[in-house]
């Protein structure tokens, strides 16, 4: 599952091509001078500790944060017209899948499909079949007709994911899919990237804690304080947290370990 | 009873009633997904300002209503989306200045307070054929635009991330949405008047949600309560007024109706969701388990009434605090 993918690459366009990115979050400098380019097939892993602009530079390549520097295209289109909204998947950062009212979880994947769905038109038969494959892959077909409220926590972020996968994307983007997720359902999760990324398509994945994930990684970007500090093949977790990038006045960052108020820090300008 | 039904003004009534009671759950379904249950009082209030400004000029205050309410809708999406004031704190100055306005217009057009409460607390059975047709045509575009686009509102409201990505424009559907929560309140305004609006759009979807698992059942469930509490409602109140020679007023025999759904549905939901919760599957793995002490006396299986919770690839029963397993010829604890 970890061979080299880029040979299905052959040449082509870059999937992400992102040059000189800089993000500004109210003003604040976030990202700074960041060029990212993935090819088709790739695995790759963004890690650095919280508050780095893991979760931003994510946002920025889907186009959810605008870049105030730089270019970014996708699948050689600039982002500004890029309208083939149907080649991305997103898994966002989530503690749960449920909102105000029960919702199934064959609905919730069932968004998954709006990227290929005309306006004011039924679901077709290729629909059901993408969302039965989806809910099948991140093994809980047994759970569709379920409120995704009921479901424990790791099996409501395989929902999230089971939804990306229902649009039948090339291009995944799943920002810390597996924060505080118990280990059988890390193992859910990688089997299903695992499945994904044998299919040719390409994973950028922000994470604390590969787990599982490991062996699937192809190249690892390391990023600190907003900018790329090592770009290549994998690492061990502790490298990139540890001995490449000591942080001192961060003590509390230890993969798997991390305060909740922690969590909010991609978003809050300090 | 069947009297009551031979008289025009009540047959009027009763379309309007339950045309409002399809239409309102509608929009309140997707304003509770959004937590935003208190968006349809918001607006109801600053429909007041728009029926006295009709009151003063002139206009049907429908009218003026609908455009005002629409105006509040917009202004409350606007600061929700700059995010420089709290989505609730931006309804309550809204729910304020709305009212305020509402009265001070009123007496500056020389009206009594009696005028304005017509749309305050409802006039159901004072509507006119033209407001019937208005209600129709309202409600019909409410439920055209809620129903039709439920794919798109429901991935807006559930993940505005993922909608965005997705190629949604969550800023055109939620304002969508916030329109069409005006338009509902203004149509509500004539069958159970602007204080009570958002019951109306929120207790349905409230009663319903307690037995439902899906969005969709939600939605119909909703629409099937606040429908019979609109019908149900109105010939209660039009039976008791004449048996018992009092006035009972429509609009708020409706919403008691719909919150009776919800006080007869949440036990039922919470019994459930308890019953659910207990038999939810025991996590994946075990401590190396025990061998359970004084087991001889009782035999678990289907039908023993205990408490059988999936484990792994066997069942646990839960009896007194434990959980048996059976192991070859006794009992495990797991």
């Amino acid at each position: 599952m970890s061979a080299p993918a880029p040979s299905t690459g052959g040449g082509s366009a870059p999937v992400v091509e992102l040059r000189d990115g800089a993000v500004a979050i109210g003003g604040r400098p976030i990202l700074r001078h960041v060029d990212l380019t993935v090819r088709r097939g790739e695995f790759l892993t963004l890690l650095g500790p919280n508050g780095s602009g893991k979760s931003t530079l994510v946002r920025a390549l889907t186009g959810l944060r605008p870049l105030t520097q730089g270019s970014l295209s996708l699948f050689g289109t600039p982002i500004e017209s890029f309208r083939e909204h149907h080649r991305l998947g997103f898994v966002p950062q989530r503690a749960s899948a449920a909102s105000g009212v029960p919702a199934s979880v064959a609905e919730v994947v069932a968004s998954g499909r709006l990227t290929r769905r005309r306006l004011l038109r039924p679901a077709g038969k290729a629909d059901r079949a993408a969302v039965a494959s989806a809910l099948a892959m991140v093994g809980l077909a047994d759970r569709a007709r379920d409120s995704v409220a009921t479901l424990s926590g790791g099996q409501q972020q395989r929902v999230l994911i089971a939804r990306a996968l229902a649009g039948e994307p090339e291009l995944f983007f799943l920002d810390e899919p597996t924060a505080g997720v118990d280990l059988p359902n890390q193992q859910a999760l990688a089997d299903a990237l695992g499945a994904l990324s044998t299919t040719g398509s390409t994973v950028v994945l922000v994470t604390h804690e590969l787990g599982p994930l490991a062996p699937l990684v192809d190249r690892t970007v390391v990023l600190r304080d907003g900018r790329v500090v090592y770009d290549g093949a994998p690492l061990q977790l502790d490298d990139a947290h540890g001995h490449h990038h000591p942080d001192p006045r961060r003590t509390d960052h230890h993969p798997g370990v991390a305060a909740p108020l922690d969590r909010t820090g991609e978003d809050v300008d300090w | 009873m069947i009297d009551l039904l031979g008289y025009t003004f009540m047959q009027r009534a009763l379309i309007a009633a339950l045309v409002t009671g399809v239409a309102a759950p509608v929009i309140g379904t997707y304003l509770v997904q959004r937590r935003l249950a208190l968006l349809g009082d918001g607006l109801g209030h600053v429909a007041v300002t728009g029926v006295a400004l009709g009151l003063l000029t002139g206009f049907a205050p429908t009218w003026t209503a609908v455009v005002v309410a629409i105006l509040g809708a917009i202004a409350i999406e606007v600061i929700r989306e700059r995010g420089s004031t709290s989505g609730d704190l931006a309804l309550a100055l809204l729910f304020y200045g709305g009212l305020a306005g509402g009265v001070l217009i009123t007496g500056l057009a020389g009206q009594s307070a009696a005028k304005l409460q017509q749309y305050l607390f409802g006039s159901i059975t004072a509507i006119s054929v033209s407001d019937v047709w208005f209600t129709i045509g309202l409600a019909a575009l409410i439920l055209l635009l809620g129903v039709g686009l439920l794919p798109q509102l429901f991935t807006v409201a559930q993940d505005q991330d993922f909608a965005r990505v997705a190629g949604l424009d969550v800023r055109a559907y939620n304002l969508l949405v916030a329109v069409l929560a005006a338009v509902t309140v203004t149509i509500a305004m004539r069958t159970v008047g602007l204080l009570l609006v958002s019951a109306l759009m929120i207790v349905p979807v409230a009663a319903s949600q307690q037995l439902a698992r899906s969005f969709r059942a939600t939605l119909v469930g909703a629409v099937v309560v606040g429908a019979g509490a609109g019908v149900g409602g109105l010939l209660l109140a039009g039976w008791i007024s004449v048996r018992h020679d009092v006035s009972v007023a429509p609009g708020p025999t409706i919403v008691l109706l719909a919150l009776a759904c919800f006080v007869a549905t949440w036990p039922i939901g919470a019994w459930l969701r308890h019953r659910a919760r207990l038999r939810q599957p025991f996590p994946e793995g075990a401590v190396a388990p025990l061998e359970a002490a004084d087991h001889d006396d009782h035999d678990h299986g289907p039908a023993c009434g205990h408490l059988a919770v999936p484990h792994d690839d066997h069942v646990d029963y839960v009896h007194d605090g434990h959980r048996h397993a059976r192991h070859g010829q006794h009992y495990d604890e797991h």
